[in-house]
């Protein structure tokens, strides 16, 4: 089960600040596990997207270059305080995890 | 000509080793900037699961860790790590944040403590995620943010570890013949392009100590103090310290009050 995201979304001027925080080994396919010596199998975040009220604004790919547990921020013209955010996030094993959070 | 030659020569030679350190040091604050903002702290996802475990009933016990004393009463979070290491009347010795959820875990859940000793950190060459005592040390220890560090020093026993600790860090020992005081004693020290703490000067230890436990983004998980400990004992070659043992609680506590009256800025990120 994947454990849950963090979201933080703040408005600038007419700007909302979205920042993200998820959970994920991102494993690269490309590490040996020191025991063993065989190749850890890969498992990354393939995609996450992310919707202001029900309008998708951002649609990113992501790959076994970004680090653990990364960090994506992003900035949306247009909402309002108290509109909802959420994202979405798949995988390369095809694990999904989603989150949502209140403009502030 | 020929002096001419070699006065250049020198100059372009002091610009090469000059150069590097200087434009290390620039970027090195930008990045730490850049880890400062807290939004960005994956060390909040670790809070977070350490929370989750913290109020789930577990272990043979089937009991959850919500009635542990870190000081100020039986599940009295808020302000407990500020106070810590402190005495406890229970175990009758000296206590930080990480040995006191052993006991907890022990006590409360009945879990084998030499069996969670046996695993007390996560390794990042496995790519691992936090153990359960670092996710609890971090949900404990943020109950304490904004808070000045306040550990008592009334008991004896507390007196005796903060003396203690301070003579350990002194103590030179092990293959290479180190003891802590010969990287953190001294201004100015460090290990590549990494500052090193001097322990005698306020400012640094504040800023140290008010940020651990902290996200290590080079590890990809939340450290505590113990494996602060434990990691600076590996470096200077010496045996595995012991998770919670008295030598380093003692290590701790004189850590903790030489950073007195700093303010805790948790959770830390360190690179």
């Amino acid at each position: 089960m994947a454990e849950p995201m963090r979201i933080r979304a703040t408005m600038a001027g007419d700007v909302a600040d979205v920042k993200v925080l998820m959970n994920h080994a991102m494993e690269t396919g490309l590490r040996k596990d020191a025991k063993t010596g065989q190749l850890v199998p890969a498992h990354y975040i393939t995609e996450v997207t992310a919707s202001v009220n029900g309008t998708k604004v951002l649609d990113a790919g992501m790959s076994g270059g970004i680090s653990k547990n990364p960090y994506l921020g992003f900035k949306v013209k247009g909402p309002k305080a108290g509109d909802k955010v959420v994202v979405n996030w798949v995988d390369n094993k095809g694990d999904k995890n989603t989150a949502e959070a209140t403009i502030g | 000509m020929k002096r001419n030659l070699t006065v250049k020569g020198m100059a372009a030679l002091a610009l090469a080793l000059a150069a590097p350190v200087a434009m290390g040091e620039v970027s090195v604050e930008e990045y730490r900037a850049m880890l400062a903002d807290k939004d960005a702290n994956p060390g909040f996802l670790v809070i977070d699961q350490g929370e989750v475990l913290y109020k789930t009933k577990r272990g043979p016990k089937n009991a959850s860790l919500e009635k542990c004393d870190f000081g100020l009463g039986p599940g009295k979070l808020k302000g407990a790590y500020a106070q810590l290491p402190r005495y406890f009347k229970d175990t009758k010795r000296v206590q930080d944040i990480e040995s006191r959820l052993l006991t907890c875990t022990v006590t409360l859940q009945g879990f084998d403590e030499a069996e969670i000793k046996k695993k007390t950190f996560a390794d990042q060459r496995y790519n691992e995620t936090n153990t359960d005592i670092e996710m609890l040390a971090a949900y404990v220890a943020y109950q304490s943010n904004g808070m000045r560090i306040n550990p008592p020093l009334k008991h004896p026993a507390e007196k005796e570890a903060r003396k203690v600790g301070e003579a350990y860090f002194w103590n030179r020992h092990g293959p290479m013949d180190f003891s802590c005081a010969t990287c953190h004693a001294e201004d100015g020290k460090r290990v590549r392009l990494q500052n090193l703490v001097n322990v005698y000067n306020k400012k640094d230890i504040q800023a140290t100590m008010s940020t651990w436990p902290t996200y290590r983004v080079s590890h990809g998980v939340a450290r505590n103090m113990q494996h602060r400990m434990w990691d600076c004992h590996w470096q200077m070659r010496t045996p595995d310290i012991e998770f919670g043992s008295p030598a380093t609680t003692a290590l701790i506590s004189f850590l903790t009050h030489q950073a007195k009256g700093g303010t805790y800025d948790l959770p830390g990120m360190k690179r």
